[in-house]
């Protein structure tokens, strides 16, 4: 499966859905936030999340910031 | 008679909010986090890096009973990416709070008066509890309240500057008038620019650079605390006018002759 994540084209075998791209990271106990093609996808439904080829994602978490 | 600083459904007692950025190491953060007395951190959010997605992050140490989390949606520099970015922090879960911030210009991250009241106003209708970074403008500062802000966060000078307040007799009008919490944010640089602004009246101040960069951040992170209650207990306490000449403190009556 062919996918834009955080920018960058990735081919990741056999994804399904958003919960296999988060296991591939090894991100299942990280706190991070996921918009597939542009809509926020709650944690609950990255299992239920199917993939298609080409679909943008973005994986983002909180870092280090203030003014 | 307790004295909290009160922002939409949250009270609080420190009136010192603490950015995360630009510290060197992440134990002499914790231990600045400490020293400051804070309970309010704000967060930038960015992509993860997923090629070294276990790089050392500071949330992720964090007790998260113990903090609340203020997002900045940093980076923006429209209303709608501003916009995209709180509804992430907010899908956390973690938070509802959020620092709008929509920079203007690069060279000194002036906010853009017109993206802020605009993400601000959308922000405030889908729920979030807004604070909105400004200018130090009395009239803007009158629109974002007026839309549903939460706090005022004017700056006292650039980011990350140190310059210190440079237009208090213009903050001073917004603190006079604004029914909702005013938040010294950005280009403080010292605990003098802290006490001055609690002096002033101001509710809190929100501190990163001045302290990050300090040489010893823990340190100075006590300061800051210590200028926070001595600004904000002499504000209360209200201080003496201002006189051209000398009032003698000793009587002048009984003098030997």
């Amino acid at each position: 499966m062919n996918l834009l994540i955080n920018g960058q084209e990735r081919v990741i075998e056999n994804a399904k859905t958003l919960a296999d791209v988060v296991s591939h990271f090894g991100l299942s106990e990280r706190i991070i936030v996921i918009e597939h093609n542009l809509n926020i996808v709650a944690r609950e439904l990255y299992a239920e999340t199917p993939l298609t080829e080409g679909d943008k994602i973005e994986i983002v978490h909180f870092v280090g910031g203030g003014c | 008679m307790t004295d909290t600083l009160k922002i939409g459904n949250y009270e609080f007692k420190s009136r010192l909010l603490l950015g995360t950025g630009k510290f060197s190491d992440l134990d002499v953060q914790q231990q600045a986090v400490d020293a400051s007395g804070t309970e309010v951190l704000t967060f930038a959010i960015r992509r993860l890096n997923i090629d070294n997605p276990d790089n050392p992050n500071f949330l992720e140490r964090l007790d998260l009973k113990s903090f609340t989390l203020l997002p900045n949606t940093a980076g923006a520099q429209t209303a709608e990416e501003a916009v995209r970015i709180a509804r992430l922090a907010k899908a956390s879960g973690l938070c509802d709070m959020i620092k709008v911030e929509v920079i203007g210009d690069m060279r000194t991250l002036m906010p853009d008066p017109i993206g802020t009241l605009k993400a601000t106003e959308i922000l405030v209708k889908e729920g979030f509890t807004v604070l909105p970074y400004t200018t130090d403008d009395p009239l803007l500062a009158r629109h974002l309240w007026e839309a549903g802000a939460a706090a005022i966060m004017p700056l006292a000078s650039p980011i990350g500057s140190g310059l210190g307040i440079l237009n208090p007799h213009y903050i001073s009008f917004i603190i006079e008038e604004s029914p909702v919490p005013v938040i010294i944010d950005a280009g403080i640089g010292s605990p003098k620019d802290v006490a001055e602004a609690m002096e002033m009246g101001a509710d809190g101040v929100l501190l990163n650079t001045a302290v990050a960069g300090a040489k010893d951040p823990v340190l100075m992170a006590e300061a800051m605390k210590l200028a926070v209650e001595a600004g904000r207990k002499g504000f209360l306490a209200g201080r003496i006018q201002k006189k051209r000449y000398a009032n003698a403190s000793s009587p002048m009556e009984m003098m030997i002759e």
